[in-house]
């Protein structure tokens, strides 16, 4: 699971994370005020405004209009995704900058065309800086262990780094049963070339941040930039930070951090039916039980001409109200131009996943085509049903026959 | 022969009391799989014979610990069925009891768990498959897991794979075109698991029976990678590998907990080209997985300059050695 930057770092701060002062706002005329209220009034002179997406690249990114698409220019230049004020009349600077970019869409290089729409903004303090640096936890899943990562190429896309100069990423594994120990940050410290007052504020720094990785079940967290300021001070300028989605049921408080304007409406509403949905941008929409063979067939229905529309899981349990719910959310996608449900039924008897899908296609309206490979326990039976239904089903005996029936439908709806 | 599990393995269930390990208990018990024992913490000293219209062939004995079972039952493979928040615990009791082989199917422990299971795990002197997985069956011998029984068949393929259901399509149809298989492993969908691609291929590599191995990867991670390595520098044996996730998109986790592209890596390319690159055949489309592994298998004695007819003599003959090895192996044992 993802938050946003001003929850990563309100849940750092609990945990002695340096961070800078800031206030999160969800429309202009509360941004304006906070500016004078908050900042400007209290003698801030610099104000940093931040948009809250979840994806990467912000500080990059151009604001674009939700409805003409057009990048969106305030002052002779582009409206970033993240920019910095200071000099007179912040609060009224603010004021109009939010306006452009709250309800707008931000383009990084990671939301890709469509981005992300603008519903909150952060607004910080500046501070001084004096150096840009990188940390990062992930797991490690060669060696089972948590790494720290920090590099002195702060401020720039971290995969580069690894990818061109893997050498200036220095790692710390952790040993689970005795955490991070002192010496692997004093070495991380002097790694990054600090020393004096700067090392004294690092190493705390870093073992603040790990504890916070490990109470919290985190599953990643970075900090990119980790700014060295002129008073020689380690603070987080961002904070990303991402959740084992199986350690939630510990972790009090934490779904409430959901953004839900974040996900997609329709993987939204699956999650509610305990369904694994993911939508992508394809004509197949498919349903498959269990998520290596839902991966397969989103391969198949690609060697087979197609796009898959989506991955879904409908997981185990495979009875009527499950389907009936999968069918529908598939369905809403309008891009789906044919249906595959590839069941393979081990523990799921097949005549009754044919009884789910007959129930199905009663309550739901499902004008493409649909194939239904069923294979395993109970095929033969599930066969007769589907035929004995009187709806329009292709029926495949087997992967391959399936792969061919798509492509058949593929071709016809081109 | 079969690696890991056999005829003789002695199995207690974790959780044997609970809906799942009920039902899959009776399953592998009418599988022919030899359960001696069951741990339900405070119903020790009870014996049980299964619940709710699902009743065991024959009763089980509970034990209030793993310890407790395995002293008891002489038992050496543990199964586990108990639920997330619970289920480390369980495998570290297992651990701590030496079983030699523990098989986790539980699917949703924290990674935190994990890495502390895992730490436990490496000075050990016990094996974990999974978690997150559908466990293991040698086919006509032992099935310990969820898997269903009747697609496998006794054969000289050895299976291991990070998926569940795309396991039993691959098996199926190696069944469907006559391969059976010396030992299907399913290592489970987890960052974190016991047993990886590169130790299950060397124990196929060094089973006689095993003729060929299959290997199903996915995205996330590199363990597909790494086991590519192993094979090149290796494996004798055709093995012959099936990649999932090739449409799915980067940074999107898709339903197993480790199938995840993250930051450029473990993409499904990488892992294709990796494989390639180690001499093993990648099977396009998952609905040629059987037919390639039997293309495969039926090229080795012409390859050799052997006529097909052969092949079955062959066969016949690798059996009769194989017997009479386990005569000798019995008299050593004696």
């Amino acid at each position: 699971m993802k938050i946003h930057e001003y929850q990563g770092k309100a849940l750092l701060k609990k945990f002695n994370v340096p961070v800078l002062f800031g206030k999160v706002v969800f429309n202009a005329e509360d941004a304006g005020k906070a500016a004078y209220e908050d900042f400007t009034s209290k003698g801030i002179g610099t104000l940093v405004v931040k948009s809250q997406v979840h994806a990467g690249g912000r500080g990059k990114g151009i604001i674009h209009d939700i409805a003409t698409n057009e990048q969106i220019e305030l002052g002779g230049k582009p409206l970033r995704g993240v920019n910095v004020l200071s000099g007179e009349d912040i609060p009224d600077r603010v004021y109009q900058m939010t306006k452009n970019m709250f309800g707008n869409k931000l383009v990084t290089i990671q939301t890709g065309a469509a981005g992300s729409i603008v519903n909150r903004i952060l607004l910080e303090e500046g501070c001084a800086i004096e150096k840009e640096f990188y940390a990062g936890i992930v797991m490690d899943r060669q060696t089972g262990r948590n790494c720290i990562m920090a590099s002195t190429e702060g401020g720039v896309e971290i995969e580069k780094v690894a990818a061109e100069t893997p050498e200036k990423i220095l790692k710390e594994f952790i040993d689970p049963s005795n955490g991070l120990q002192a010496f692997q940050a004093r070495r991380l410290a002097f790694g990054l070339g600090l020393s004096g007052d700067a090392v004294k504020s690092f190493i705390p720094f870093i073992t603040n941040l790990y504890n916070a990785y490990q109470a919290l079940d985190c599953s990643l967290m970075e900090i990119n930039p980790l700014v060295l300021t002129k008073d020689n001070k380690m603070i987080a300028l961002d904070a990303k930070v991402n959740f084992d989605d199986n350690a939630l049921y510990r972790q009090a408080g934490l779904e409430a951090l959901k953004d839900f304007a974040e996900e997609d409406p329709l993987e939204t509403e699956a999650a509610t039916f305990d369904l694994n949905y993911i939508k992508l941008d394809g004509n197949v929409g498919c349903m498959v039980n269990g998520a290596g063979l839902a991966m397969a067939t989103m391969d198949m229905i690609m060697l087979s001409g197609g796009r898959p529309a989506n991955f879904l899981d409908v997981g185990g349990g495979a009875n009527v109200k499950r389907i009936s719910n999968a069918f529908r959310i598939m369905m809403s996608d309008s891009n789906v131009k044919a249906v595959l449900i590839n069941i393979f039924g081990g523990i799921v008897r097949c005549d009754k996943v044919a009884d789910g899908i007959v129930e199905a296609l009663k309550q739901v309206q499902v004008t493409v085509p649909v194939i239904v490979r069923l294979d395993g326990t109970n095929a033969k039976e599930a066969v007769v049903t589907l035929k004995n239904s009187g709806m329009n089903f292709k029926i495949a005996q087997n992967f391959e026959q399936a792969a061919k029936m798509v492509s058949e439908v593929v071709a016809l709806s081109a | 022969m079969s690696i890991l599990v056999n005829k003789n393995s002695r199995v207690i269930i974790q959780g044997l009391t609970g809906s799942e390990g009920t039902f899959h208990t009776a399953s592998m018990l009418d599988y022919g799989t030899k359960i001696v024992g069951g741990i339900t913490p405070g119903k020790g000293g009870t014996v049980y014979s299964g619940k709710e219209g699902t009743i065991f062939k024959k009763p089980v004995p509970v034990f209030n610990s793993v310890r407790e079972a395995a002293d008891a039952t002489k038992a050496n493979v543990s199964v586990i069925f108990v639920p997330p928040p619970f289920a480390a615990d369980a495998i570290k009791e297992s651990i701590d009891a030496e079983i030699p082989l523990i098989v986790c199917i539980t699917e949703g422990i924290p990674t935190k768990d994990m890495q502390d299971v895992y730490n436990v795990l490496k000075s050990s002197k016990s094996r974990l498959i999974g978690p997150n997985c559908p466990g293991i069956i040698s086919p006509g011998e032992a099935k310990i897991g969820i898997m269903p029984g009747f697609i496998h068949k006794k054969g000289n393929v050895g299976v291991v794979s990070r998926s569940g259901t795309l396991t039993y399509e691959a098996v199926k149809q190696l069944t469907d075109v006559g391969l059976g298989q010396t030992t299907c492993i399913g290592i489970g969908g987890d960052p974190i698991i016991g047993t990886q691609f590169i130790d299950a291929i060397k124990l196929f590599n060094e089973d006689p029976m095993t003729e060929a191995i299959l290997m199903i990867g996915e995205i996330g991670g590199n363990a597909e990678e790494t086991a590519a390595d192993f094979v090149k520098k290796h494996v004798k044996k055709p093995v012959i590998g099936f990649i999932a996730g090739r449409t799915a998109p980067p940074g999107r986790r898709m339903g197993h907990a480790g199938a995840i592209i993250s930051g450029g890596k473990g993409t499904a390319e990488d892992k294709i080209a990796a494989l390639r690159e180690a001499g093993i055949t990648v099977v396009e489309s998952p609905a040629n997985i059987g037919n390639t592994v039997a293309g495969i298998l039926n090229a080795i004695p012409r390859k050799r300059g052997r006529r097909p007819g052969l092949d079955i003599k062959r066969k016949a003959i690798s059996r009769k050695i194989s017997k009479s090895k386990q005569k000798l192996n019995t008299k050593e044992v004696k």
